[in-house]
């Protein structure tokens, strides 16, 4: 029985983790740029509504999750319209567009509540399904999306740490005034970010939809936006140790699941809590040296050069 | 380089520029909300007359507004109150499932006792049960560990599940009832209606929590400290203010006045505990409290706008075949609108 459950949660891991490493890679980005974006679980709640739409309407689940990618992007920008160009304080924006993000999703999704929809592709290389060990379980059978997880946690990290715009993007994000003073445009920066995190968030949202549950229900993120935003916390806002928090909370969200399907002794909701309140609890170990390893600049806004 | 100064609801500006300035806020996003409803294929303009209708046009109507109003007022005591202190509290929601289901305890628990003796039980420990919730991350904060932001909307996530829990189990009413809910509450835990209408004494208590909020923060020497320390932690730090007590203190007391919230749900519109007990009253009251900057009179004016506002939710869900939540999108709207009014610079918490 051990080896089964072990192997259920691995698989579970990587199903549930992937939705989180892109809305963490997403919101890492942002805040490498200086802003945090406390509505992720709005613009994650859009994605997955948008995506589902999108598919329900028109059979293609690729359709759906592009639409979902736009979606997501525009949402950000919205965001970035209120706190870069109007300077609006960070925090209540990004509550807004969480309040943006059950409303709008709620409206999106409600004529397609109870639709049914052929989900992302899902294949499994047949060089690894020769294992013995993977044949018979739902290991390695991902859709697009997780398999492009990990390079594009790698893509993320090559474009912060190894171009020019990365360079310029967390520059900004420690100091807008030198980045300014350097010939970098931080408004640019900050909506060429929010526009990149915004395509992942909306993406993550759509992985929700359309890979995991394959139905849309209101709030069905479950508070996912807000697990990522610590995750970025967690990982010290570094795309590759964001892969390692991702399977970590996708193990405990695939361990909380795979115990209730055993028919676990214990009743469901106390599993539930569980992500949370491992969210918490790694908020509360790492929280002596988050302010180490955070953006300078995170969180205030830049009101210009004068 | 933002405008300086313009039209804007600030502390400086006149009464009845304030009232005209909602009033655009209010009638810009209810027109935006309405090009959404027209294109999602529904009739905006019977949507907001069936409101109207069912909330100003009756004295039933009205008093449902005002039985509305009993939460959203204390969960935005919840959020304004650490908000004096540059604290955060967006954990409104879960903090009224714990008051709700700290209060369900007792009253459960306690059944034969009379009810002057249960009923200030029952609300004490509707009280306690929220001010734990948000002692905990106001803690955390103290303590300097974890933003005190986060905690709470996690918290949120958490405390709806542990009223689940206790309503599909141990508290499950055994007679009949295939919807998931606690036996009834025995009379004497019920808080009194009155007028025929289900407006009961948690309004009352509400008044009296906005009105002590209003006298801490104006009129004791409490208030002078927790502004002191709202204006700058480490000047108030140095002058020898416990500046960590109070941040435990002040969430603790904004969350056992969200814990009051739903202490009223249960004991005064349900009588039982359930699950669905709050269509949202924690960010809604967040809302409600950011808005009217924390000043008690904006949050009475601002919490008979919103119990209007949110009605227009059930309106849209019954006559129109919207989801409830679909209303959140006109909240955002007005918050998108006073954000991207407001100019910078004059940061706002």
């Amino acid at each position: 029985m051990t080896t089964p459950l072990a192997l259920g949660v691995l698989a579970g891991a990587v199903l549930s983790g992937t939705s989180l490493l892109y809305a963490t890679l997403g919101e890492t980005i942002v805040e490498r740029a200086g802003i945090v974006n406390l509505g992720l679980e709005g613009v994650l709640l859009i994605g997955a509504s948008v995506g589902f739409a999108v598919t329900a309407a028109t059979g293609h689940a690729l359709l759906g999750l592009g639409a979902a990618a736009m979606a997501g992007g525009l949402a950000n920008l919205m965001l970035g319209w209120l706190v870069v160009v109007r300077q609006a304080n960070q925090l209540a924006s990004g509550l807004a567009m969480l309040f943006f993000g059950f409303g709008a999703s709620a409206l999106i999704g409600a004529p397609y509540v109870g639709a049914v929809i052929t989900g992302l592709p899902k294949w499994r290389p047949a060089l690894l399904a020769a294992l013995p060990w993977v044949a018979g379980s739902t290991l390695c059978n991902y859709d697009i999306l997780t398999w492009l997880a990990v390079p594009v946690a790698v893509l993320v990290w090559w474009a912060l740490f190894r171009t020019s715009w990365g360079l310029g993007l967390r520059a900004v994000g420690e100091s807008p005034a030198v980045a300014f003073a350097s010939g970098r445009n931080p408004a640019i920066l900050q909506g060429q970010a929010l526009a990149a995190g915004g395509v992942l968030g909306g993406l993550a949202g759509a992985h929700l939809s359309l890979s995991l549950t394959l139905t849309w229900a209101e709030y069905m993120t479950g508070g996912r936006g807000f697990i990522a935003i610590a995750l970025v916390i967690f990982s010290k806002w570094h795309p590759l140790r964001a892969v390692a928090g991702a399977l970590l909370f996708g193990g405990a969200e695939a361990l909380q699941l795979q115990l209730q399907a055993r028919g676990s002794e214990i009743s469901p909701f106390l599993l539930e809590m569980f992500p949370y309140l491992l969210t918490l609890l790694v908020l509360l170990a790492w929280g002596g040296s988050r302010r180490l390893s955070a953006p300078a600049g995170l969180g205030r806004t830049f009101y210009g050069m004068d | 380089m933002p405008e300086a100064t313009g039209t804007r609801t600030g502390l400086g500006a006149p009464a009845w520029r304030r009232l005209l300035g909602w009033a655009l806020v209010c009638g810009i996003a209810l027109a935006l909300f309405a090009a959404v409803l027209l294109a999602a294929g529904k009739d905006p303009l019977r949507a907001y007359a069936d409101t109207f209708r069912s909330t100003l046009g009756s004295a039933y109507g009205f008093s449902e507004l005002l039985v509305r109003m009993t939460p959203l007022l204390l969960t935005a005591v919840a959020a304004a109150l650490p908000s004096r202190l540059g604290l955060i509290n967006v954990g409104g929601e879960g903090q009224l499932y714990m008051g709700a289901w700290m209060a369900s305890a007792g009253a459960l628990a306690f059944r034969a006792w009379p009810a002057w003796l249960l009923l200030p039980c029952v609300a004490l420990l509707g009280f306690i049960g929220g001010a734990a919730w948000a002692a905990l991350p106001g803690l955390l904060r103290a303590a300097r560990l974890v933003n005190e932001t986060i905690a709470t909307l996690l918290l949120n996530y958490v405390a709806p599940l542990i009223v689940s829990y206790s309503v599909f189990g141990p508290w499950r009413a055994t007679e009949s009832s295939a919807y998931p809910q606690s036996s009834a509450f025995p009379e004497a835990a019920l808080l009194p209606a009155y007028f025929e209408t289900r407006v009961h004494a948690g309004l009352l208590i509400a008044l009296a929590a906005l009105l002590a909020y209003w006298v801490i923060m104006e009129k004791t020497r409490w208030g002078v400290d927790m502004r002191a320390i709202g204006g700058n932690p480490e000047a108030a730090q140095r002058l020898g203010l416990p500046v960590a007590t109070w941040i435990v203190v002040a969430l603790a007391i904004g969350g056992g006045a969200a814990g009051l919230a739903g202490m009223g749900e249960a004991m005064g519109i349900h009588g039982r505990l359930r699950v669905g007990l709050s269509p949202g009253y924690g960010f809604t009251g967040f809302l409600i409290s950011w808005l009217a900057g924390g000043r008690p009179l904006g949050i009475l004016c601002m919490a008979f706008l919103f119990a209007i506002l949110t009605s227009a939710g059930d309106t849209l869900q019954i006559t129109q075949g919207l989801p409830y939540s679909a209303i959140n999108l006109l909240l955002a709207l007005i918050l998108f609108i006073v954000l991207a009014r407001r100019p910078g610079r004059r940061a706002a918490r």
